[in-house]
């Protein structure tokens, strides 16, 4: 078990770098053709930073569009966050104070973190509108989150793994060494679903969270009349 | 094709979002474009053979040439935000008028050809994970149908926590169709008419000429004073460029009446062009980018020839989207003008700036028979800018209103300014083979408006766009409205607007006591 999560691991790993980096890099080289942002929108790069972060952190412009959505799309990224930055505890030998003092937070987290996931799966069972639109992998993906979620939180609650153990595998896994994991189902479980979700990646609609940066409509800034937006697409000779 | 029997949708008080009702607005779609109309754009006649996969080449083609494109196909994380948002789907039920929905026509299609995973599953029999379409004559038939009940008009994007436009989904895929040789026949049609003549309605120089020479005597008719509507006029300072509906619709002509008296009472050189006789682009709502060019360019050959030194937009609305926003692009740069004025600038700009620096004598009491509200336009709303302040394209319409009017009301907060309902007639639909379309999607805003007319007796609606206006005329009787309830904004100036050496105080109006 200790290889293969390991073989799992560096696999999952390179698949991810590579593919968002892939992605990334396309966005990135992918012409503009025009100025196409949705206005009202900043005529500074500063002012786009700032919707940009509006968007990003506080979901902006699904606060206008629908307080549900926007409640549990918010809460669910939140605790992802606070969860995710508590996991951090295993990549390194010695983890700063912080992350120990957001320990009890981040251990609360999961409760909103599973809530938020059941209350996004039932919209989209329950409102006839998001079910139109769901496709099977868009149940899938919260299947995958709430058993990742579930899983954890299991290890939290009931089964307890010996989690300097964790530690030490994966911070050896940093170093190319492999270091024994604790035999525990749960660990395993939870791992196994983790290394799915990171092979998946950059091949889904997580994509959103790369693209949402590179989005020409809530990136660009209205000053076309200051400046010439020069489409990168060849000119016909005129 | 498109007598179909269908029902008016009945105004309630509040814009319900209704249940689904899949198919409901499963149509043939707008009529297909002629070979003559197709050829004019350089798209092939008919139908191609082998079209499945010049399709799907076609859209990895446009992927590759737009971010906006690529980013908007991988993002969409099925929220639901935008199901509720579009006029179309709110005034019709079918689910394929929901934004997403709509997107996935094309999405599903990219997805199966064009992204890893797609193909995978493709390879594995497992298309309907990821919901993975192959391109067939029922997805073509989906899309010319859909794709044609899009106005374009961004509001879904507003909501997208992405910002995700369905606008530039509609666009790319309606040019795949024209390259495929399934074209709209309205737009290619009207674009056709550009080419040839300079004008979306084909008005020809002798035509257009006589028009303003017959308004010139209208003017002088209710106001004593002679103001030239000057065509080709070499070296004047301003070149007027505004949509051809302008000329002659109602009530487009009595915008163009109050365009003249703003620029007579500026006392600036003005001048329209032959030439460029037409502020409207029709290439953007095909999506094509060559068209939108050569008619983009005309305008530049326009001002060249006459030697003119700014050039402003009449009230059209993706007219003043593509002149703010693609002109330089396209046809730029424009460095031969005088830069210390905007490029371009819109008459609303102009007049605004007039009326703040006070030259400009109104009397709002000339307007007292109406109670006025404002419709914002969806492509001066959501994608462009005037006077270069925050939030200008929805303040300097309503200053020049409240300065014209003493009486005027907004509508809802959730249907005006960015969060403003297409008229339903914008995009390229504003014809009637899609009268269906038109009538169903028109329902917001005809709740919003039909609101403020009960509670505050309001008499009259402006807008700043040709498409709107037109739409507007036509639809308000089928919702047991006045079609004369829709003015042009410069219409209201027109009215209030006390002409230098005028002697008539109050210029005669049937409707004043």
């Amino acid at each position: 078990m200790n290889i293969f999560f390991a073989t799992a691991f560096y696999f999952a790993a390179a698949v991810i770098t590579l593919g968002l980096g892939h992605k990334v890099f396309q966005y990135w080289s992918t012409p503009t053709p025009f100025r196409i942002p949705i206005t009202p929108a900043p005529s500074t790069f500063p002012g786009v930073i700032l919707r940009m972060m509006g968007e990003v952190f506080l979901f902006k412009s699904l606060f206008k569009a629908n307080k549900w959505i926007w409640l549990l799309g918010w809460v669910f990224h939140a605790s992802l966050v606070l969860v995710m930055l508590q996991h951090l505890v295993y990549f390194m030998q010695q983890p700063p104070i912080w992350i120990y003092q957001l320990q009890p937070y981040s251990q609360l987290a999961a409760y909103p973190l599973l809530i938020s996931l059941g209350g996004l799966l039932l919209r989209r069972f329950m409102v006839d509108r998001v079910r139109y639109i769901s496709s099977p992998s868009d149940f899938l993906m919260l299947f995958l989150l709430i058993a990742i979620a579930s899983s954890g939180l299991l290890m939290l609650l009931v089964w307890p793994s010996n989690v300097y153990l964790i530690q030490q595998y994966f911070t050896g896994l940093l170093r190319l060494t492999i270091n024994p994991l604790p035999d525990d189902l749960s660990l395993y479980l939870h791992l196994i679903l983790v290394v799915i979700l990171l092979l998946i990646f950059p091949f889904s609609k997580l994509l959103h969270a790369p693209g949402v940066f590179f989005s020409p409509t809530l990136n660009q800034a209205d000053k076309t009349r200051q400046k010439q937006h020069q489409s990168s697409k060849p000119r016909e000779p005129e | 094709m498109t007598n179909r029997e269908y029902t008016v949708p009945q105004l309630f008080k509040n814009i319900e979002t209704p249940k689904i009702q899949p198919d409901a607005m499963k149509l043939p779609g707008p009529f297909k474009s002629k070979s003559n109309h197709q050829q004019a754009l350089g798209f092939p006649d008919a139908l191609i053979d082998n079209w499945q996969q010049k399709a799907v080449d076609a859209m990895g083609q446009a992927v590759k040439e737009s971010r906006g494109l690529r980013v908007f196909l991988d993002s969409c994380v099925k929220c639901g935000a935008c199901t509720d948002k579009c006029h179309y789907y709110l005034g019709s039920a079918d689910p394929k008028n929901m934004p997403v929905a709509r997107q996935d026509l094309f999405r599903n299609v990219y997805r199966k050809y064009h992204t890893p995973a797609g193909r995978f599953l493709s390879k594995l029999g497992l298309d309907w994970l990821i919901g993975g379409q192959e391109m067939n004559q029922s997805v073509l038939d989906d899309w010319y149908n859909y794709y044609h009940q899009c106005s374009e008009c961004r509001r879904c994007a507003v909501y997208c926590p992405y910002g995700i436009d369905t606008a530039e989904i509609t666009m790319a895929a309606r040019n795949i169709m024209s390259e495929i040789g399934v074209g709209q026949k309205y737009s290619n049609e009207v674009i056709g008419k550009v080419y040839k003549v300079g004008n979306n309605l084909g008005l020809p120089e002798a035509a257009l000429r006589d028009t303003l020479e017959g308004l010139e005597e209208d003017i002088e008719e209710e106001t004593g004073i002679f103001i030239k509507l000057p065509l080709d006029q070499v070296g004047a300072d301003i070149l007027l460029v505004t949509p051809s509906a302008d000329f002659f619709a109602e009530p487009h002509v009595d915008g163009l009446i109050g365009y003249a008296k703003v620029l007579h009472e500026s006392g600036i050189s003005w001048t329209f062009s032959t030439r460029a006789s037409e502020a409207a682009n029709f290439a953007l709502f095909i999506g094509n980018d060559e068209s939108m060019r050569k008619i983009a360019l005309r305008i530049r050959e326009a001002a060249i020839d006459l030697g003119v030194k700014r050039i402003i937009f009449g009230e059209c609305g993706h007219a003043w989207r593509v002149a703010y926003n693609y002109l330089e692009t396209l046809a730029g740069p424009f460095d031969f003008l005088d830069t210390r004025f905007p490029m371009p600038q819109h008459i609303c700009e102009f007049t605004h700036d007039l009326i703040q620096r006070n030259q400009l004598t109104l009397d709002p009491s000339r307007n007292d028979d109406k109670t006025v509200t404002f419709h914002d336009s969806c492509n001066v709303a959501r994608a462009s800018n005037m006077g270069g302040i925050s939030g200008g394209q929805f303040s300097i319409p309503r200053d020049i209103i409240r300065a014209t009017c003493h009486n005027y009301v907004d509508m809802a907060k959730d249907t005006t300014h960015e969060s403003t309902f297409c008229c339903g007639g914008g995009g390229g639909l504003l014809t009637d083979d899609l009268m269906e379309v038109r009538v169903k999607g028109a329902l917001p805003r005809m709740t919003a408006l039909n609101n403020v007319v009960e509670a505050h007796g309001v008499t009259h609606m402006a807008a700043i766009c040709a498409i709107c206006k037109s739409q507007f005329s036509k639809i308000l009787p089928v919702y047991g409205m006045d079609m004369d309830m829709i003015v042009s904004l410069h219409q209201l100036v027109s009215n209030a607007i006390v002409l230098t050496g005028q002697k008539t105080e109050k210029p005669e109006s049937p409707l004043l006591p």
